[in-house]
């Protein structure tokens, strides 16, 4: 018995309906920009009952309260919505100041065959996008870099990567929220919090937000 | 009104209905781990749905209760002992102040869950009272010597209740969202095999011994968002179903969901118990 249940056309985006429970359903599409898109446009139709939505790389997860909705309501509701990407705009940029130290900067560069610099001057000259988030509260996977800063996570992770710091994994690049472990590539850190429950929002980095990163001396 | 923590058992935290709708911040629900008895303790005492109790987790839990209040325990066959008198199961029980209350181990389910009528009423965080271990947002974890305070007195009347009929059957799933990503055989096995709670299991993940669930493509699944009552999959073949405090997203498949009655049941499958799965009926 397939876990499919139908296959949309309807928005070019070719949404494939994943049956999960009664009390979600995962929604799978092409790739990170479609997630986003589709994700934004969830955000906005703000359908009845739908309680939260979790992006990811080529899926979002709608999760609902079964007291005011079905699965099958809400895929029908989500065949039905525009989704062109435009609800993007509006939700800010943010500029993280970074001081380009880190730890595996000179791995980096030699891996991708760059000068240090040149990683920083690609890293600080991409307008970056929070795809998702996930790992850590605040901790938001940014993508739109240049495909030149490919670098594959470490072999062994730390056991230890102190809040601020900046890394790369695969075309990702991210700000650990908190003291943790983790196996990116360290090559900067910053003074900025990403996770802060004082905010109204406490993460910094929510999905569709731009990221722009400038280098500092401190 | 307060209540005083005089010792927590193995593991006593602060529940309630959990934090939905900042998976975008990379903060799951949470919430009480079996949500039925977690609602009828609540009502039970006059509580509104959303009210914080304590989840103790194999009993131990022993607490003085500053001014008459009125509580009750579910979710086991524990009982709370008043001032050394044994009460019943699921008995609504007012008690004098000064009281000390002990929640008694159960033999019967893990997990269980003591509401006192105005509910806990500590800060919440993102709109929640319930401790998330995972991701680090919520209260701390009660210790001797805390004092919780206890919100006004609803104006709620308490609602008669019963526990569930205990059902010794399968535990009911749907099949999805990757079922695809596994043999007709695995599939077979999950609804045909018996699999036995593992000691390792807790609030984030129920884990199963029994037979490998083979998979029958190998390519990584980026990771996506899960629930609770997902049966995750890794490569080695042995199931986990998500808890409560199960993280937003999983890099492994799920063959299959339990339905929400089957979830509640899992949070009180005690490490050694059998059990089996099987489709639930639409």
């Amino acid at each position: 018995m397939p876990g499919r249940l139908s296959v949309s056309l309807t928005t070019g985006l070719g949404l494939r309906f994943l049956r999960c429970g009664r009390e979600a359903l995962l929604v799978e599409v092409d790739g990170l920009e479609a997630a986003l898109a589709l994700y934004v446009a969830l955000r906005a139709a703000d359908l009845p009952g739908v309680i939260d939505l979790v992006p990811a790389a080529r899926t979002v997860l709608i999760q609902l309260d079964p007291a005011v909705t079905t699965p099958t309501q809400v895929e029908k509701a989500t065949a039905g919505l525009r989704i062109d990407g435009s609800g993007r705009a509006g939700v800010g940029t943010v500029e993280i100041p970074v001081r380009y130290d880190g730890p595996d900067l000179a791995e980096v560069a030699e891996r991708t065959g760059l000068t240090p610099d040149e990683v920083i001057a690609l890293h600080t000259g991409a307008q970056w996008t929070v795809a998702f988030a996930g790992f850590a509260p605040g901790f938001g996977y940014l993508t739109g870099g240049d495909p030149r800063l490919d670098v594959p996570r470490r072999s062994s992770p730390r056991t230890r990567i102190p809040a601020g710091s900046v890394g790369l994994a695969g075309r990702f690049s991210g700000v650990y929220p908190n003291d943790s472990p983790g196996g990116w590539q360290l090559i900067g850190s910053t003074t900025e919090r990403m996770w802060d429950l004082d905010r109204a929002e406490p993460a910094l980095l929510v999905p569709g937000v731009k990221v722009i990163f400038k280098a500092v001396d401190r | 009104m307060t209540l005083t923590v005089l010792r927590t058992g193995p593991m006593t935290v602060l529940k309630d209905h959990g934090r939905p709708g900042h998976a975008g911040q990379g903060v799951a629900q949470s919430g009480a781990v079996d949500r039925s008895a977690y609602a009828r303790a609540n009502a039970l005492v006059g509580n509104a749905p959303g009210a914080a109790v304590l989840e103790c987790t194999l009993g131990g839990l022993r607490v003085r209760v500053e001014e008459p209040a009125t509580i009750v325990l579910t979710g086991t066959d524990a009982v709370l002992v008043v001032d050394g008198v044994r009460t019943a199961v699921e008995e609504v029980v007012r008690v004098p102040a000064g009281a000390e209350v002990t929640v008694t181990m159960p033999r019967r389910g893990l997990r269980s869950y003591l509401a006192v009528r105005g509910g806990f009423d500590v800060p919440p965080v993102l709109g929640s009272r319930s401790t998330d271990q995972i991701a680090g947002v919520g209260p701390p974890r009660p210790a001797p010597g805390d004092i919780l305070p206890i919100g006004p007195p609803p104006t709620g009347e308490a609602l008669a209740g019963s526990a569930p009929e205990e059902t010794g059957g399968p535990f009911e799933i749907d099949l999805g969202p990757r079922d695809d990503w596994f043999t007709a055989e695995a599939v077979e096995m999950l609804l045909g095999a018996e699999f036995t709670v593992s000691p390792a299991s807790n609030s984030v993940g129920l884990r199963l011994d029994g037979p490998a669930l083979a998979r029958s493509r190998t390519d990584e699944l980026p990771s996506e968002g899960v629930v609770r009552g997902s049966i995750q999959v890794p490569p080695d073949g042995h199931p986990i179903v998500f808890q409560a405090d199960h993280p937003v997203t999983g890099g492994y498949p799920v063959i299959a969901v339990l339905t929400p009655a089957a979830a509640d049941r899992a949070a009180q499958a005690r490490p050694g118990s059998k059990i089996r799965f099987a489709i639930a009926p639409d």
